[in-house]
């Protein structure tokens, strides 16, 4: 492991600084209704329109925990490797805001329902663990709009209680690449579980940023700032590189950092200051007297435990030991849960006498550009993991080549066609026929005497002139092992 | 018909169920008492209209098999009920007409109940004496200018001024039981997690509990059995074997023991008071049970206690009164202009005063020394319970440390007022069942209560000793209707 080369350093005339970050993950819980009611989740209703009496606030309304929420919590808790907690409470957060409509929000302060984990990131430079502080439950906000009237803001309380779950990290992470790795793999397992869909666009994956920095080797931390709600991974990014320079700057001016809460403008790439310290609110927290404890059983656990699925870390090494791929390939193939079923379908279909290599080239290659140029998700694949099977395997058992399969290909993509019947009926068959193409290669050379001539003398080059004209002849369909050897024999 | 107000609820399902009487004869007669009851000012909202539609109806096709047949009732004006204003005794929510009905009040309705209309209460039942309602003072039909206790002031006004057969209210620290004592009725608050608190105005969500309020005993154990359900939408509600109270109940009480706990005999308590506390402990006697003297050595640490986790709890609970989404909302320049204007507008000064207290003890600095410190002794009083119940069924105690006092005089001085819930405040805190009965009369002609303290969920126990006090105290309320022109 050659650490030197990758390490995020901010340099300036003498100094060298490490940047210190932790992360504070807000991740919507995959649930049909919300944390305390029953209202739906859906995203993307009219405002308004998933809201109840209790999420509403109104007098005398009481919160019911949907236990649903609590078994994914549980799971992810069991995903990033954590120890969960038998008993939990949930406690009010004090504040008052327009879309807040109980004036307060309920969370989990002092006991949260999972405790200390751990997160392995593949890294350029090897493997990276990053602590997990804790993994807690909370409500969800309303929204306001600010910009629809001049006079008015307008509140939507959609949102209001749907469950989040709060995944903090302890400050273990390093540059802003191990920030995306490691938003990438929490919401990997999420996908994995089924807990979060971790659609970054929608809001259901967001983060709070702390960011602090320190002279290269120091072992103590610095003064950290805390980067709200940044709901892109390429905004964390952005984020922390400018934070990063400016406490440095700040350092080198001989200043002080102050501890402070700050907000990332997108538009000016910069982060400015939102509340300082002192100004910070001071929350009351206690624990809700509406809910009980939170108390859940051994076996509550097990039988969850039970139903967790093979996850990203562990398909990885399967991949590797069951398919012979590389950790690059494998990595790839696992990062999604999608691509993963995919793949694991495709090689399900190939059957027998399969070639896995040569189906991962074609999942990373040709399927991933088109699914790139069209802007789908694997999930929404124009081609069928088993149709592909097929296609792999007719490559495979040499009735097509690989460059006309890559005509197949597209051929496929409008309404996944069965890529055998392309064939036939397009006739593409490989010739694979000795003799035929013995006749086709002599009448090739035969037009092309000066040329064999050139290429006896020692003009190498030219062989690859005589296999390409004998297969624009065959319309592509020569089988092209073929036709090497019989130029070697003939030439 | 001119008797019927004068009649209990174990009476008037009687005629009902005999057809002496129907719902229309009933509901009419409550309603022409409670219009000429104006001056008691015990509703804050009238349904008499619908009132009486509703008991017509019900003649027509009489279910006499329910609980609370064509019964009229008025309820306490913090149980939400569907499309009639439902208003806390509060400015903040003057206009507030629920779309949803509590689950207590539709446990009523759907034994048969009819409602007369919304009870006065202290505002968000913070109080001790009704005057802290946003809609005036509630008269004591036992004499003009007295207090009628609080915060169920309008409750028991209402019931001993026989403007309704019998009522609910809510007993966060006393607001049932003290009102009961000081206008010579029955009152009970049940154990914690009894009945629902679904749709209640939340005061104090880890004390609030509703409760039956009633003539007699009888009648008290008839509505609790109505009340008094498992509730899946309270996750507080408890899920225990719930008692047909009003039919196993029984004089019956030989050979239970009584704890009489040193701890209540209180500096400077009136000696009627003292007087009466003897009475009753002769009246258990008499009845076959045997008293014995107990301890409960925390007593004095639970009126600081609550006075530091109710108005904490509150502080919370009345955040959402911010006049964005319902309720009274007064005009600002800006959101935080606008919450400040709305909640010193809409609250009155007792609110204010609690929220502040709640706000200071939760406040980061303080919360340790102020609420986790009354969190534990909250503990060790619900342990002093523990440990005397390993030695008696019940415990035997006066319910105020004095009887009714006049309007107007305790309102300067909170402390003062405070210390009205003395004796009731420790049962709260430690969820247990307590019932005050009337038991006697000061110099004044004032009524005077005992409170029976019980178990957790040995409502069934506690009622039958009232039930059986009650005979050997044969108590008489003195209402001379003097606010009827």
């Amino acid at each position: 492991m050659n650490k030197k080369n990758t390490e995020y350093l901010i340099n300036r005339k003498d100094n060298q600084y490490e940047v210190v970050i932790g992360l504070e993950v807000h991740a919507q819980v995959l649930s049909e209704s919300k944390l305390f009611s029953s209202s739906s989740t859906k995203f993307g209703a009219e405002p308004n329109t998933q809201v109840s009496l209790v999420d509403a606030a109104f007098p005398g309304m009481l919160p019911v925990i949907n236990e649903f929420c609590i078994k994914q919590a549980i799971k992810t808790g069991i995903g990033l490797n954590a120890k969960i907690n038998k008993r939990s409470v949930f406690d009010r957060k004090n504040y008052f805001y327009a879309d807040l409509p109980q004036g307060y929000q309920i969370s989990q302060f002092k006991d949260p329902i999972v405790g200390e984990g751990k997160v392995i990131l593949d890294m350029p430079n090897g493997q990276k663990e990053v602590g997990i502080e804790r993994l807690h439950l909370e409500q969800d906000a309303g929204k306001s709009i600010h910009d629809l009237d001049p006079q008015n803001t307008f509140v939507d309380l959609n949102r209001s209680g749907v469950a989040l779950m709060e995944i903090v990290s302890k400050p273990d992470l390093r540059s802003p690449d191990e920030v995306n790795a490691y938003i990438k793999k929490l919401r990997s397992i999420m996908r994995y579980l089924g807990t979060c869909d971790g659609n970054m666009q929608e809001g259901s994956l967001r983060a709070d940023v702390n960011v602090s920095v320190r002279p290269k080797g120091s072992k103590e931390f610095g003064t950290r700032c805390e980067i709200k709600n940044v709901n892109s991974i390429k905004f964390m990014q952005m984020a922390i590189e400018y934070e990063a320079n400016r406490q440095v700057d700040l350092i080198e001016e001989g200043k002080t950092i102050d501890q402070e809460t700050r907000l990332f403008d997108t538009k000016k790439n910069e982060t400015r200051s939102m509340r300082s310290k002192e100004d910070a609110h001071d929350y009351r927290y206690f624990p809700d007297p509406d809910l009980l404890p939170l108390e859940v059983s051994e076996k509550f656990i097990e039988e969850l435990k039970n139903d967790i699925p093979e996850l990203p870390d562990d398909k990885k090494k399967r991949f590797i030991e069951e398919f012979k791929l590389s950790p690059y390939e494998a990595n790839i193939l696992v990062s999604d849960i999608d691509i993963a079923k995919y793949f694991e379908e495709v090689v399900t279909k190939m059957g027998k006498n399969k070639d896995i290599k040569l189906a991962v080239n074609w999942i990373t290659g040709e399927l991933f550009a088109i699914l790139n140029s069209k802007g789908l998700e694997i999930s929404q694949s124009p081609v069928s993991a088993k149709n592909f099977a097929i296609l792999i395997n007719l490559i495979k058992n040499g009735t097509i080549s690989g460059k006309i399969a890559k005509t197949v290909f597209e051929l496929m993509i409008d309404g996944d066609k069965d890529p055998q019947k392309i064939v036939e009926e397009k006739g593409l068959k490989q010739q694979s026929d000795p003799k035929a193409l013995e006749a086709l290669i002599d009448k090739i050379i035969n037009e092309n005497r000066e040329k064999a001539i050139e290429y006896k003398q020692g003009k190498e080059k030219l062989f690859g002139f005589f296999v390409g004209q004998a297969m624009k002849a065959s319309g592509g369909k020569a089988n092209p092992q073929l036709i090497n050897e019989i130029l070697k024999k003939k030439l | 018909m001119s008797d019927i107000t004068k009649q209990s609820l174990t009476e008037l399902v009687e005629n009902i169920k005999n057809k002496k009487l129907s719902s229309t004869d009933v509901t009419k007669a409550f309603i022409q008492r409670s219009e000429k009851s104006s001056e008691l000012n015990a509703y804050i909202t009238d349904d008499f209209a619908p009132a009486l539609d509703k008991a017509k109806k019900f003649d027509q096709n009489p279910n006499l098999d329910l609980k609370l047949p064509g019964i009229p009732m008025a309820v306490k004006d913090l149980f939400c009920t569907k499309n009639v204003k439902t208003t806390a005794g509060s400015k903040i929510l003057n206009n507030f007409v629920p779309t949803y009905e509590s689950t207590v009040t539709e446990n009523i309705w759907n034994e048969g109940a009819i409602l007369l209309g919304k009870l006065n209460c202290d505002e968000f039942a913070m109080g001790s004496s009704n005057e802290t309602s946003h809609f005036g003072n509630v008269q004591n039909p036992i004499d003009k200018n007295l207090v009628p206790g609080g915060s169920s002031g309008g409750s028991a006004s209402a019931v001993a001024g026989q403007l309704t057969p019998i009522t609910i209210g809510t007993d966060t620290g006393g607001s049932i039981r003290q009102p009961a004592s000081f206008t010579g009725i029955v009152g009970l608050k049940p154990t914690y997690g009894s009945c629902s608190r679904y749709g209640i105005v939340a005061f104090a969500s880890s004390l609030d509990q509703a409760g039956p309020m009633a003539q007699n005993v009888k009648d008290c154990a008839l509505l609790q059995e109505v009340i008094s359900t498992y509730d899946s939408k309270d996750s507080t509600s408890i899920n225990f074997k719930r008692n047909h109270y009003s039919k196993e109940l029984t004089k019956n009480i030989k050979g239970k023991k009584i704890g009489i706990p040193k701890e209540y005999r209180v500096d400077g308590m009136p000696k009627e008071i003292e007087d009466l506390w003897q009475k009753g402990i002769q009246y258990v006697k008499d009845c076959g049970a045997e008293t014995i003297d107990i301890s409960l050595p925390h007593t004095s640490y639970a009126l600081p206690t609550y006075y530091i986790v109710a108005p904490a709890e509150a502080s919370s609970n009345l955040a959402r009164y911010d006049g964005v989404k319902y309720g009274y909302r007064a005009k600002g320049e800006n959101l935080i202009d606008m919450y400040e204007k709305t909640r010193s507008e809409g609250f009155g000064a007792e609110v204010q005063r609690r929220i502040m207290i709640g706000t200071y003890v939760l406040s980061s600095g303080y919360y340790d020394a102020y609420y986790l410190k009354a969190q534990k002794v909250r503990k060790l009083i619900k342990n002093d319970f523990d440990e005397a119940y390993k030695k008696v069924d019940a415990i035997l105690t006066p319910s105020t440390p004095s009887s009714a006092f006049k309007i107007g005089e305790k309102t300067n001085d909170p402390v003062s007022m405070y210390l009205n819930d003395i004796f009731t405040v420790p049962v709260n805190l430690a969820g247990l069942p307590g019932i005050s009965i009337p038991a006697g009369h000061d110099t004044k002609g004032y009524p005077l209560g005992l409170q029976i303290i019980g178990k957790a969920f040995d409502e069934q126990n506690i009622l039958n000793i009232a039930f059986a006090m009650e005979e050997k105290i044969n108590f008489k309320n003195k209402i001379t209707d003097w606010w009827i022109k």
